[in-house]
């Protein structure tokens, strides 16, 4: 099942993926059984509330391409950094460009959702501990970039640069996660194209690693780095970043 | 008088290089690779939900880590409005680390790496605070909140500018140099005039 979460008739409500006018996932059946058109709701991250503060881990460099785009080498242990959650916003929702900035760009990533509690998970286990997947398009803006702590919060942690969603796909309905394609159009011209099976740490190893340490809870996300193929985008361009069973997430740029 | 711990309701943000003494140590180093300049805009980092560890309570030390070093804080707790609600007394664990080019998430993300004051004290002058820490009952470090980089509400207008704090998030004024280090079996007090001293004791983690 693909769930949403979205605001209609002026409350939060729960749905899931539906066909509309011959189109799949075009709209939303809530759980009332109304079939609602995308273009009508507001959606928010796909996310049920947690009772603490989600840990919102995200990768950079973590595909051999990207890496090499930004002059990096490939790291020899993830690079990671972590968000709060005033930076996520839903489907269909506008990303913020301050007018000065020379290059800010989208990052279609992979967002592992936590399903049950993870700590020294292994590696032969650890799809165990997968609630589900959506998509992330974690924006950097690189005019902000500082070697300390890098990516530091400027470039990383800002208010509404980092839409999740549109659905919560159930981990049980994408079998092989390390093997999805994945595109961002920007006006509809195709920028990034690559696929999950080139990261360089995977989604369970990532699992491993983190629970090692730190405890991971029902909810938390691990946002799972982009590859290559990243542009600048400026105010009303329509950024969609669109992984293979999981989802199309739908971005405008706004200006202020 | 209050039997509940106060834990944070929203994120809890750690700012790095925020006092004069801790910034003029690195001041040497910050031309030269791999930072190349000195930071412009605050350097934060973010202390995890897995990390907090109420007063009292005991925090684990992974195997393999002989000594943690102690992050002596205050933060300040978002009210509404955007406002400073109140401070807490934090004890900002770390594994010592001596590279402040990635982020540290794994040396500061830690399971129970956050001792959490007990309660919230209405907001004073920030810069009035002096913190004490003490392992195994011996003063290590004294603290004067009015020799910060940064003074609070500058701190706030300038992490303001590219994030909104949401009532309870916490801001960590930073850590002083100096942060002494502990190891497992030691007690860690935190004592500042006017808060309740926040204590933590470390074990070893068993197998």
């Amino acid at each position: 099942m693909k769930h949403a979460r979205v605001i209609f008739e002026g409350r939060e409500q729960h749905g899931v993926a539906h066909e509309h006018a011959g189109r799949p996932d075009a709209a939303v059946r809530l759980d009332d059984g109304r079939v609602v058109p995308q273009e009508d709701l507001v959606f928010l991250p796909p996310l049920a509330p947690t009772p603490r503060p989600r840990t919102i881990l995200a990768l950079g460099l973590n595909y051999a391409d990207h890496a090499k785009e930004l002059e990096f080498k490939a790291p020899e242990e993830p690079l990671v950094f972590v968000k709060g959650q005033a930076a996520l916003i839903g489907h269909r929702q506008r990303t913020r460009r301050p007018a000065p900035v020379q290059f800010m760009h989208y990052e279609c990533e992979l967002a592992v959702v936590i399903g049950k509690t993870a700590r020294r998970v292994r590696r032969e286990d650890a799809y165990d501990f997968v609630g589900g997947y959506t998509v992330a398009n974690d924006y950097a803006i690189r005019d902000y970039l500082e070697n300390w702590y890098r990516p530091n919060l400027r470039v990383k942690n800002r208010d509404t640069c980092t839409p999740l969603g549109p659905w919560l796909v159930d981990a049980q309905d994408v079998p092989d996660p390390m093997a999805l394609a994945l595109r961002t159009t920007v006006n509809g011209q195709v920028t990034q194209q690559g696929s999950t099976r080139d990261m360089i740490f995977d989604v369970p190893f990532l699992i491993e690693y983190f629970s090692r340490f730190m405890t991971l809870s029902p909810g938390d996300l691990i946002l799972t780095g982009t590859p290559d193929g990243v542009v600048d985008c400026r105010d009303g361009d329509v950024v969609v970043t669109e992984i293979e069973r999981i989802g199309a997430l739908v971005n405008t740029i706004e200006e202020y | 008088m209050n039997p509940t711990p106060y834990l944070p309701s929203g994120t809890v943000y750690g700012t790095l290089l925020n006092f004069r003494a801790e910034h003029e140590a690195l001041a040497a180093q910050m031309a030269q690779p791999p930072y190349k300049a000195p930071p412009k805009a605050p350097v934060l980092y973010v202390k995890t939900a897995n990390t907090w560890s109420p007063h009292g309570s005991v925090i684990t030390v992974p195997s393999g880590v002989a000594e943690v070093e102690v992050g002596a804080s205050v933060g300040l707790v978002i009210g509404e409005g955007g406002l400073v609600g109140s401070h807490v007394l934090l004890n900002d664990l770390s594994i010592p680390h001596a590279s402040f080019f990635r982020p540290p998430v794994k040396f500061k993300c830690v399971d129970g790496f956050l001792g959490i004051g007990a309660s919230l004290r209405r907001p004073a002058d920030p810069s009035a605070i002096r913190v004490e820490v003490r392992i195994n009952g011996e003063l290590k470090q004294r603290i004067d909140f009015s020799q910060l980089v940064r003074p609070a509400a500058t701190l706030l207008a300038d992490v303001g500018e590219f994030m909104t704090l949401a009532p309870g998030d916490v801001l960590m004024l930073g850590c002083d140099l100096g942060r002494p280090l502990a190891r497992a079996g030691d007690r860690i007090d935190i004592s500042a005039p006017g808060f309740e001293t926040l204590s933590n004791t470390l074990a070893q983690e068993t197998a």
